[in-house]
């Protein structure tokens, strides 16, 4: 009986082509829909990890301030140097530190500028960072003692400065600072936040401080641990050391972050999946409309058939039979539906992650669920077309016109 | 095979047929007591002017309709106390229906629109396909598989519907006014059909006409007025008064 009403519902669809498309147009796109968002956010957050793990997870990052809510800090007094050389010195299992400070800058080079971010450092940053060359050197340990005014470029700063032209022995406009440029960074790309990484300008940590910002103020200690060592342990002590350094009572909530890559991972991944659930959820939406898209076409297509449903049941065809028909016929439809959708959605799903530079990690587990729920969509906004369709009395539905 | 021997087992019975449609005020009584005997083999045609019943009587005596008072036995069967469903059953085995208005499927082939009531019977492809070129060979239809309704003309349209009706090979073929939307040519064409089946194959014959002409055909002629019958003739009858 199934195989009938299947064989009944394939020879309806094809007999009315162009209204059968429109009719699941709307699950195709929700479907589409659906898989796109998914399937992006899942590579978003594949490449969050995958890029946060490349840094690697024994580095702990400590920042003044105390996240606040999404996005915000609060504001405290900043570190100094001596507390990142007593994060070094007093802490076992801290195999380097790397105090940073940074600030937003415009880049000026003879008459093209570029807004970008300029951080003082000290060669230690690279190690921890992982950060090389692409050429030119590090600093001199004479230069980051005297305060120079040399820089190290990223590959963006490069281009966007001096085009095809040689960077080095130029010199740069920063602020009232003229600095000459004696190294390029390896490019590293786009990061997942989607903030180029490759748009920063490295001076020594002291030439920053005395030049560009005017303080001694460190905004960023970043700190890598031992191999074997416990991250979690070196977290607690530097918490503890720099509650005694900045004089908070025990009864104060921290007025600063340590920050550990792992953690740091978690937020971002769990982010971007709170995302796309979203996303999904919204794209979801569609798929409803769509059933009753269906329903609303299968309705008007049982009352355009009402003599066609009389001549079948005068011929003798049983309720259950037309209900069948009529239900098979709009899970047909939506499953139809459904798969196109899911062919257009890998698809789109392949350019748009191309597109967007992020890998796409093709997750089986919505392709089958959308497949399931536009035929779910199917039978229930089909059944109530199909009910009313199978209670039609022959002799008045032979007479419609 | 003789319509007219009185000692055959009824096929179709009627008895104090009554049929009310409405209630209170608004009732309509369609039928007032019909009593009618159709035998295997009979031609009738059933005439009246609009509004007589007759119709109604086609729709029960067709399984389509049930009586609100009297009994009607269908190979004695008695169809009143069947459900919807059983006297569908009924209708798939037994009975052929041939409309005024064709009533094919559009856009769906000849061969489809004729194996559509042996889809319903569960029957392989194969079988189905040889049975439907069969019909549409007895209607003279035979290489006019594949085309639509719309490419058809109205006679030849009439002649897949009977294919349809007869490919089952039913008991009884109930037509309503088959030659209703056809010219008088086409019409003649369409009742020689119904009758060489009637007489070759033995196939009982209910038809509902208000044409003389039409009627001429049958072996029996039944006529309805305000709900009962008024007359009912034998061929042989009318034969010798005409």
């Amino acid at each position: 009986m199934v195989w009938n009403a299947l064989l009944l519902a394939l020879r309806e669809i094809r007999r009315n082509v162009l209204r059968s498309f429109l009719t699941i147009l709307g699950i195709v796109i929700g479907v589409a829909a659906v898989i796109v968002m998914v399937t992006l956010g899942g590579g978003a957050t594949a490449q969050v990890t995958a890029q946060i793990a490349s840094l690697g997870t024994n580095l702990l990052m400590v920042r003044p301030g105390q996240r606040m809510g999404f996005g915000q800090m609060s504001t405290a007094a900043q570190f100094d140097l001596a507390d990142a050389e007593a994060i070094e010195r007093e802490i076992r299992s801290v195999l380097a530190i790397a105090p940073a400070s940074s600030a937003p800058t415009t880049a000026v080079f003879g008459n093209r500028n570029w807004s970008t971010s300029i951080t003082g450092i000290d060669n230690r940053y690279f190690g921890v960072r992982n950060w090389t060359l692409a050429s030119g050197r590090e600093f001199t340990a004479s230069e980051l003692r005297a305060g120079s005014s040399v820089c190290i470029i990223g590959a963006t700063v490069r281009k966007e400065l001096f085009g095809a032209q040689d960077p080095f022995g130029n010199k740069l406009r920063l602020e009232k600072l003229s600095c000459e440029v004696i190294g390029l960074l390896q490019a590293k790309g786009q990061s997942t936040m989607g903030s180029d990484q490759d748009d920063l300008v490295l001076m020594p940590l002291r030439t920053f401080q005395r030049r560009i910002a005017g303080t001694q103020d460190i905004g960023l200690i970043q700190v890598s641990v031992r191999d074997g060592a416990s991250t979690e342990q070196v977290k607690q002590d530097i918490e503890e050391l720099l509650r005694t350094r900045r004089h908070i009572s025990p009864s104060e909530d921290d007025d600063f972050q340590v920050l550990d890559m792992k953690e740091i991972t978690q937020m971002l991944a769990g982010t971007t999946q709170v995302l796309t659930a979203l996303l999904g959820a919204v794209a979801a939406v569609s798929l409803l409309v769509g059933g009753i898209g269906i329903m609303n076409i299968m309705l008007v297509s049982v009352t355009e058939r009402t003599r066609e449903i009389g001549i079948r049941l005068a011929i003798g065809a049983l309720e259950r039979e037309v209900l069948m028909q009529f239900l098979v016929e709009a899970v047909v439809l939506a499953a139809f539906g459904g798969l196109t959708g899911i062919v257009l959605a890998l698809a789109a799903s392949v350019v748009l992650a191309d597109l967007m530079s992020i890998p796409f990690v093709f997750n089986p587990g919505i392709v089958v669920l959308a497949f399931l729920f536009s035929a779910a969509v199917g039978v229930i906004f089909g059944f109530f077309p199909a009910r009313k369709a199978a209670r039609l009395d022959p002799i008045e539905a032979l007479r419609h016109e | 095979m003789s319509g007219t021997d009185s000692t055959a087992r009824p096929l179709l019975e009627l008895q104090g047929v009554t049929k009310v449609y409405g209630r209170g005020a608004a009732a309509m009584q369609a039928l007032r007591g019909v009593d009618l005997r159709i035998d295997a083999g009979e031609f009738v045609a059933v005439m009246g002017p609009s509004g007589s019943g007759k119709s109604t009587c086609l729709n029960i005596l067709g399984c389509l309709d049930t009586p609100s008072a009297g009994s009607y036995r269908f190979g004695g069967v008695e169809v009143g106390t069947l459900s919807r469903n059983q006297r569908a059953e009924l209708r798939r085995h037994y009975l052929g229906f041939v409309f005024q208005g064709f009533n094919l499927l559009n856009r769906t082939t000849a061969l489809e629109n004729v194996e559509l009531p042996l889809l319903y019977r569960g029957m392989h492809i194969a079988e189905r396909h040889r049975l439907a070129r069969e019909a549409l060979a007895a209607v003279g239809l035979a290489g006019w598989e594949t085309h639509t309704p719309g490419e058809l003309s109205g006679g030849q349209q009439q002649r897949v519907a009977i294919a349809r009706a007869i490919v089952t090979a039913p008991d009884v073929l109930f037509a309503d006014e088959p030659t209703g939307n056809l010219d008088s040519a086409r019409s003649r064409e369409i009742m020689e059909l119904i009758t060489a089946f009637n007489r070759e194959r033995g196939l009982t014959i209910v038809m509902v006409t208000h044409e003389a002409d039409m009627a001429a055909f049958a072996t029996r002629r039944v006529h309805f007025l305000d709900g009962h019958i008024e007359s009912d003739t034998r061929a042989h009858d009318f034969m010798e008064t005409a």
